[in-house]
């Protein structure tokens, strides 16, 4: 599908900074915070149509559009929902979309510089938990004008997102777009998030986190933890589709310990190229952010919160999603609607396992639409946003 | 909306917490919601109606009522409602224990099987009857639990669930007076039943 946006940038806000800093919900802070962003469609003039895209553990601040030279046919990791007529229609609505703390694409995160030390943070860098992701999206949003979202968006970790905002800030978001997440990871998630941060902590080039400036890098981990990760984004039916038992450029197999399935051949794929674009400290901070989400830890207060705002969840799950499969999405559901929350839910039908929620499934992208158009209709936000 | 569905909204408490089971377009949920201050939950398994749901602004849950009934917490709400869907469902004795264990009330309406014109059209044209309430042919019919009047009572004594009113509608859901109570089962085409403790 050619980009309905055209062209985008991203930009920079530094939104903690000097006798500002960012104080973390361990009480931990960090100094200095910039947030890469992209926005997309125009805001307008009472600042109601704005919609917040929170991305997932490898995503980043290019949701949509073409950066100047890309190649045409790969956009942002979401395009297909945001543009002109799209679900998050561009003509009508103003969407945002920003990387987030602790992330490797422009903002703040384990790769940044210590402004106490002049050197990368690496583990130096303190824990961070979603909340402090929440924290820093809503202090772009006071920098861009912005103190009400029409929506929030998010699927997986960007789900959580949307969860921990709308609980924690009543008041803010009109509609949380809660797809293909969990309020809170299984006992397998976390086994295979372990299992993930063992092979980035033990690759030789890890040295405690601290490789910056060493010519070297834990890829071996980072690529062996993004294999382990991506077997758990595609269902069995998905990879049995796409390669089968197939050999790599071979019709008989070769036998031996290479690479020879194609499976194989794409898992390394997989792996290579995320050590190009990805930080394996980010991907140690961000899993640990997931394990540890627990937002309805507190039901009394939960409740209290859910009363005191006014937010309509939409929660979708994928029949095919094994790593956060529907019944953490029901799950998530029924804790809302226990807190006293309108909730809307459904699973959609789809092969692709976890990484359904990026693809352009027509049951999925009718049911955000009609969910956002309500969403607008409500606020009397028509075409071009007025 | 329905008059059958305007029946049923009457005898609802404002700011009741109200599951509709099967739940259409949302229509119900929507006037209980907007002008009488209840919150709610639909129930729909056809994706028209689940679209429809959302585009009204009423929460619903997309999937068989069955399967939804079985996962919600007991005493959830305060009105369970089940209208024209009961004689649809695979296990209507089931339901209706379910409904009692989610909420303490219970409304449900179901077209009267027992219905003359049904009971002369069987004993006379020998054929399944066809009627404007119960419009489809035996062979496509999501009816596949119907029954009288007097066979539903029957089965809310076995649940141990009282009935405390019962409006009787005509073929388009509108209420019927004058009908003697005893004749119902022979003379209304349906019914609205409020049951509860």
């Amino acid at each position: 599908m050619p980009s309905g946006i055209g062209l985008v940038e991203t930009r920079r806000a530094v939104v903690f900074d000097g006798d500002r800093p960012l104080r973390l919900d361990s009480g931990a802070a960090i100094k200095r915070v910039e947030v890469a962003y992209e926005t997309y469609g125009e805001l307008n003039g009472d600042r109601s149509n704005a919609v917040f895209i929170c991305h997932a553990l490898s995503g980043d601040a290019h949701a949509a559009g073409l950066h100047e030279g890309d190649d045409p046919d790969r956009p942002g990791w979401w395009d297909n929902i945001i543009g002109p007529g799209r679900p998050l229609d561009t003509d009508r609505l103003f969407v945002i979309c920003a990387n987030v703390l602790g992330g490797c694409s422009g903002t703040t995160g384990p790769s940044s510089l210590n402004p106490e030390t002049g050197e990368p943070y690496g583990l130096r860098f303190p824990l961070i938990q979603v909340r402090d992701l929440v924290t820093v999206h809503r202090a772009l949003l006071a920098e861009l004008g912005i103190e009400r979202l029409l929506a929030a968006v998010g699927g997986s970790l960007g789900g959580m997102q949307v969860l921990q905002w709308a609980i924690d800030h009543p008041g803010e978001i009109d509609g949380g777009l809660v797809v293909a997440a969990s309020g809170r990871l299984s006992a397998q998630n976390i086994a295979f998030s372990a299992v993930a941060r063992e092979a980035i902590m033990r690759d030789p080039d890890f040295n405690e986190g601290s490789w910056y400036g060493t010519g070297r890098r834990p890829d071996r981990g980072l690529g062996l933890a993004r294999m382990i990760g991506h077997i758990t984004y595609l269902s069995e039916q998905s990879m049995r589709e796409k390669f089968g038992r197939r050999i790599q450029d071979a019709e008989v197999p070769r036998y031996g310990f290479d690479v020879d399935f194609q499976v194989e051949s794409y898992l390394h794929y997989q792996g290579q190229s995320f050590v190009e674009r990805f930080d394996a400290n980010t991907y140690l901070y961000l899993g640990r952010v997931m394990d540890y989400f627990d937002p309805f830890r507190d039901p009394v207060r939960v409740q209290h919160q859910i009363e005191a705002g006014d937010t309509f969840f939409l929660v979708l799950s994928f029949d095919s999603d094994w790593r956060f499969s529907t019944a953490h999405s029901k799950e998530i559901a029924a804790e809302l609607r226990l807190a006293g929350a309108p909730v809307t839910f459904r699973e959609i039908a789809s092969t692709h396992g976890h990484d359904s929620f990026l693809f352009p499934i027509p049951d999925y992208h009718e049911t955000v639409t009609g969910f956002i158009h309500r969403l607008a209709a409500e606020r009397g936000i028509g075409a071009g946003g007025r | 909306m329905r008059p059958d569905l305007d029946i049923v909204a009457a005898m609802i408490d404002p700011g009741s917490r109200v599951l509709d089971l099967g739940c259409g377009d949302g229509a119900l949920l929507e006037n209980l919601i907007t002008s009488h201050d209840c919150s709610g939950l639909g129930v729909e398994r056809d994706p028209d109606g689940f679209h429809a749901c959302i585009a009204r602004g009423v929460p619903v849950t997309q999937g068989d009522l069955e399967n939804e009934l079985r996962e919600i917490d007991s005493g959830a709400f305060d009105v369970a409602i089940l209208s024209l869907t009961l004689q649809a469902v695979r296990h209507p004795d089931r339901v209706l224990t379910e409904m009692k264990r989610v909420a303490p009330r219970q409304i449900v309406s179901l077209p009267n099987f027992g219905h003359w014109r049904l009971r002369a059209g069987l004993a006379l044209r020998g054929r399944m009857p066809v009627t404007p309430l119960l419009p489809y042919e035996w062979y496509d019919t999501p009816n596949i639990h119907l029954c009288t009047l007097a066979d539903f009572e029957a089965l809310t004594f076995h649940a141990e669930m009282k009935i405390g009113s019962r409006i009787l509608v005509d073929a388009d859901g509108r209420r019927v007076a004058g009908l003697a109570t005893r004749a119902a089962n022979l003379l209304a085409p349906g019914a609205v039943y409020s049951l509860g403790a």
